[in-house]
Order: C-alpha cells, then structure tokens, then sequence
C-alpha cells in the first residue's frame, strides 16, 4: 500500500492508526466527511434513477394534459373519425391510425422472414471469419439516420418504384380479383407501400440482431442431437432452433414493431401526408408521426394544435404496449438464459 | 418425422434444405444491397456537393449557392449540450441500478421503464419538451432542442452504464472494501475505472443516436436561417435543414441537403466505428 499524495483524504482514513494521537479528532472528521459523503453519493444515484420514472410519467401527464382540449371537444369519436379539416376545426384520427398500422404491417411482413433467414444465415451458414463483417453490416443499417433513409426514399426510391415497380403491380396483382383494390389507382410513387417498404430496410436490422442472439443462445447439444438423428440444416433450424428461440424471437419483432410504428422522418418523406383511408395500399396516406412533423409547427388554433398532441398520445399508448410487451418476452427469455 | 428409406422422401428433404438454405443466402444478400444501395447513393450525391464552402458559408436563400455553416454549428452546440446534461444524470441512475439497487424492485421498474424510452418514438419526446418548454418559455429555443436531446441520450446511457457495471468483477469491490475503501469511492475509483471503456462506448454511441434524430427537434429547436449562437432562440440544426431543403422545389437546396446527408452519416459512421473499436479493445485486454 503506497501513500498517494494525490488522495489524502483516502490515506488519512486507511493509515490514521499510524498517525499521531493529536490527529485522533482530525480523523473522526475525516470519516464523518467520508460517511456524509457516501450517503450522498448514494442518494444522488438513487434520485437519477427516479429520474428515469419522473421523464416517463412527464411525457404522459404532459401528453394527456396537452390533448384534454381535443378530447373534450371530439370525445371518443376522435378516434374513428376520419374528418381532418383545420379550416372548419373538425379533427378525427382514424386516418392516421390506419396509415401507421397498415405501413407498420407491411414492413414486418418483409422484415420478420428476411431477418429471421439472415439470422439462420449467419449462425448456421456462413463461415466463421465472415460472421463478424456481416453482422457488423446489418447493423449499420440500424445506425444510418431516419431522415437519410427518407431523403433517399423521396429522390431514389420513390422514383424507382413509379417508374418500373408500380406500374407491373398494377398490370399484374391489380387484376386479380378480391386483392386487385390493393394495388389499384396511379402510380405515385409516394405512399403506404413505399413507406412500409422503407420501414422495413429499418426495422429488418433489429429483427436480425435479436434473432441471431436468441438463436446463438440455443445450446450446441440440442441442435447437435438433431443433426446427429440426421436432421438437414433447415429441420435443425425449423424444429430444434426455432422452437426454443421463439420467445426471444417474437420479443425482437416486437421491438422492430415498436421502432416502425414511431418512426417518423423517413415515412414523412415519402408517405404523401394524404388524410384519407384509400383501398389502395400504392395511395399516398399520412402516419401519426407523419402527421405530426407535417402539422404542428403550422397548426394554428388550440383545438388543431391540441389534436396533434392527442395524436402524440395515441401513438405512446400504441408504441407504449408494444415495447413493453417485446421488454416482457425479451426479459423471459433472459431469466432462461442466465438461470 | 416418420422413419423411412424412401428415395423420394430423402430427395424431397435434400431440396428443401437447399431451397430454404438458398433463401438464407438471397434473404443477405438482400440486407446488403440496401446497405450499399443507399451509401452509394448518399456517397455518390453527397461527395458532388462538399466543398470548402460548405463549412465556411452560412444557408443560401433559395436559388442561390450557400454552405451549411450554421446548422453545422447548432448541431455540434446542441449535441454538446445534450449530452452535458444526460450522460451525468444517465450515469448516476445506471450507477445505482448497478452498484446500490442491483436486486431491488425499483431497479427492476427502472430498468423497463427505460428500456421503453429507449426505444419510444423521439416525435413524442418532442411533443413533451414542446409542452413542457416551449410552450411555457412561449418560443422555439435552442435550449428546448437540447433538452429533447438530452432525454434520447439518457436511457442509452443508463443501459450501457448498468450493463458494464454489472461486468466489473465483485472481487474488485471486495479488494476495494476490505482495504477500507467507503462505497461511493469503490465505486467512482475503482468500478467506473474498470468500466471506463464501457461507459465511453455509451455515451459516443448515444451522440451517434442523436446525431441524426430530426424529429424531437422540429418544434423545440425550430430552425434559424441566419447564423444564431443564441440558445434562447431558434438555432439551426443539419436533420432539420436536410428536412427542409430536401423537400424544397430548388436544385441548390435539395444538393445541400444530400451534402448535409453525408455529413451527417459520416460523423455517425466514425462515432459507431470508434465506439466498436473501444469496445473490442476491453474485451481483448
């Protein structure tokens, strides 16, 4: 034990035995400081920590306190609604919900199969140096800003998809009868499937990542049973992997859901902020957060201004169940793994 | 599964394999290409447009050339502030969630609450500090932007805090505490040096986060064309400006915001590129 002479306060505490008796009172203060010091420290953690509930229970009561107007004026039937007109003062979300729910919906049905085959992919398939590089890659996806993925989706993608895309959508599954509605009308370009399209590429990277954890956490002995029964790769995977990874993998498409849902600047730039409900899934729509970032710097009024923000409150309460739902399963999944 | 020795079965197994292995293959392939997709694009727009100007210029008015020195400016100003403001309080919180509180049942609450908020939607987050301050302060500041900021950077910093926290070894603790050592010391002496690497990670990853995020700025921050250090006022910010020059009608805009663009990913890219580098460095020494 070396005396630093750079905490004095430490030496004095550990070697005050050694030091001369006159020091004795100097000592009780100095661990009193000690003591007064440690319960502050500890005090001052616990109340950041408290923090963390005061942020949350803040955003509710100021969300419901900012959207009581609203729902005093609209009640219940703002939320089926589907009338936005600032001019006559008439808000309803109907059109909004739909739009987030329907964009959300198409991205997770690409994002859940393709991330589940490149997690499959990367603990199955691929060599072992590649492994790294790969995930490393899918999780840039993940970390590219929202409002790149929306420039790109206005100025590259929209116009690749009015140009070759659409139109064979439109020439082929808008034949057919009964799913035909759904690919009905022009090409925009914008709307509800180019958004959920974008909303996918950025959901797809969180799905892989919890997927490929969860996968990797089955234990080699299961997965070596079965290849030793002469199971192929793919029966491995759709009867040993998949089964004992399902919790894990539903908590992380549910937090890939949680993320499309309130995503906002990429689907803002190519949704085409339409407040309607069209059959057709090629129409330009609007989503809550679309809605929102569109609207609010401009909305005059209380009542309109007043209607964003119950927006702003659906949306939580929506994203607010998802999360916690995925949190739940992700946290089930956990206490298997570590017990 | 029934046991049998039929050639066809066997061959029917042997395609499956190879067809769903196949899609596995596409399935990556396919998350690649976006990936290379939109960098190329990004790079190849983004590259055409950076020049000196860029960083020495304030926003052009529409139709004539310009730089992006003030939103660059109020980005870095913003973000600074942000996390001067986060990363003690989410340090603090993920110290006691690991270090004091470990077992208990507010830890547990805490926990889920913020890895809710970790992944709540960042419009909300704007909303709130709309409510909150703008709405009191009645006018957009930069100290509004800020403070939205900083409620993104918190709940990335408590999760890294408490998870690298939670890898020092008690028997570091234990040395720590058998020599004397007062708790509060242990822990700022002793843990947050074994975790330091960690908790850096932590915070560079939470600037990264934010460093992109437009939408919790667009009605606290609001956006300033003219060059404004003023935190009591509107300040510029590089999201908002992409946002709003990309959905311009004018060429010279719509080039700066791709300029922006890049700028942007390149500073995400290199935060997320040293972070990974930090943290591989903990795991090898």
């Amino acid at each position: 034990m070396q005396p630093s002479g750079r905490r004095p306060v430490v030496d004095v505490a550990l070697q005050g035995g050694a030091i001369a008796v006159a020091q004795q009172i100097d000592r009780g203060k100095v661990l009193e400081r000690l003591r007064l010091r440690d319960t502050g420290f500890r005090y001052l953690t616990r109340a950041a920590a408290i923090a963390v509930l005061i942020i949350l229970s803040g955003i509710i009561v100021s969300l419901v306190r900012g959207s009581l107007p609203a729902l005093r004026a609209f009640g219940f039937s703002f939320l089926y609604t589907e009338v936005w007109n600032p001019v006559i003062e008439k808000f309803g979300a109907i059109a909004p919900i739909y739009g987030t729910i329907v964009t959300s919906f198409i991205a997770m049905l690409i994002a859940v199969p393709v991330g589940l085959f490149i997690a499959l992919f990367l603990t199955e398939l691929c060599p072992m140096w590649l492994r790294r590089p790969i995930g490393i890659a899918i999780e840039l996806l993940a970390g590219i800003p929202s409002i790149i993925y929306g420039i790109w989706g206005l100025f590259v993608f929209a116009p690749f998809l009015q140009q070759y895309v659409q139109p064979f959508l439109i020439d082929t599954l808008g034949e057919i009868p009964g799913i035909g509605g759904l690919f009905a009308g022009p090409p925009y370009g914008i709307g509800i499937l180019t958004a959920g399209l974008i909303l996918a590429v950025m959901v797809l990277p969180f799905v892989t990542s919890i997927s490929r954890d969860v996968f990797e956490a089955v234990p080699p002995v299961l997965k070596e049973a079965a290849y030793g029964v002469g199971c192929t790769t793919w029966e491995v995977v759709r009867y040993v992997v998949l089964p004992y990874a399902r919790v894990g993998v539903i908590g992380g498409v549910m937090l890939g859901l949680g993320r499309a849902l309130g995503e906002t600047m990429a689907v803002t730039f190519v949704i085409g902020n339409a407040h309607r409900i069209s059959g057709s899934i090629l129409a330009p729509g609007t989503t809550i957060s679309a809605t929102i970032a569109n609207e609010f710097t401009e909305a005059v009024g209380d009542l309109y201004t007043s209607s964003l923000i119950a927006l702003g409150l659906i949306l939580f309460a929506i994203t607010f169940i998802v999360l916690a739902i995925a949190r739940l399963l992700l946290m089930r999944i956990n206490a298997r793994v570590g017990g | 599964m029934a046991f049998s020795h039929s050639p066809t079965l066997y061959r029917a197994r042997r395609r499956r394999n190879h067809l769903t292995m196949g899609l596995a293959f596409a399935a990556t392939t396919f998350g690649l290409a976006w990936l290379v997709l939109v960098l190329g694009e990004l790079f190849w727009k983004g590259f055409s447009g950076l020049n000196l100007a860029v960083f020495t210029q304030m926003t052009p008015p529409p139709g004539s050339a310009g730089g992006l020195l003030n939103p660059i400016a109020g980005s870095l100003i913003m973000t600074f502030v942000a996390v001067l403001i986060g990363t003690p309080l989410g340090i603090l919180a993920g110290t006691y969630m690991a270090e004091y509180g470990r077992y208990e049942k507010t830890t547990m609450v805490v926990r889920f609450i913020n890895d809710i908020l970790l992944s709540a939607p960042s419009i909300v987050i704007g909303l709130f500090i709309y409510e909150i301050m703008v709405a009191q302060m009645g006018h957009f500041s930069g100290w509004a932007g800020a403070v939205a900021l900083a409620v993104i950077v918190v709940p990335v910093v408590v999760r890294t805090t408490e998870d690298m926290l939670t890898l020092v070894p008690d028997t570091l603790r234990e040395a720590a505490a058998s020599i004397g050592l007062p708790r509060s010391l242990m822990i700022t002496k002793v843990a947050y040096r074994a975790a330091r690497a960690g908790m850096i990670t932590g915070v560079l990853l939470a600037i990264a986060r934010i460093s992109g995020e437009t939408a919790p700025l667009l009605f606290t921050a609001l956006n300033n064309q003219f060059w404004s250090l003023d935190m009591n006022a509107p300040v510029s910010s590089l999201p908002v400006v992409i946002f709003q020059f990309a959905l311009s009608p004018f060429k010279d805009w719509q080039q700066l915001a791709w300029t922006g663009a890049l700028i942007i990913t390149l500073a995400v890219l290199a935060l997320s590129i040293i972070a990974r580098l930090l943290a591989a460095q903990r795991k090898t020494s």
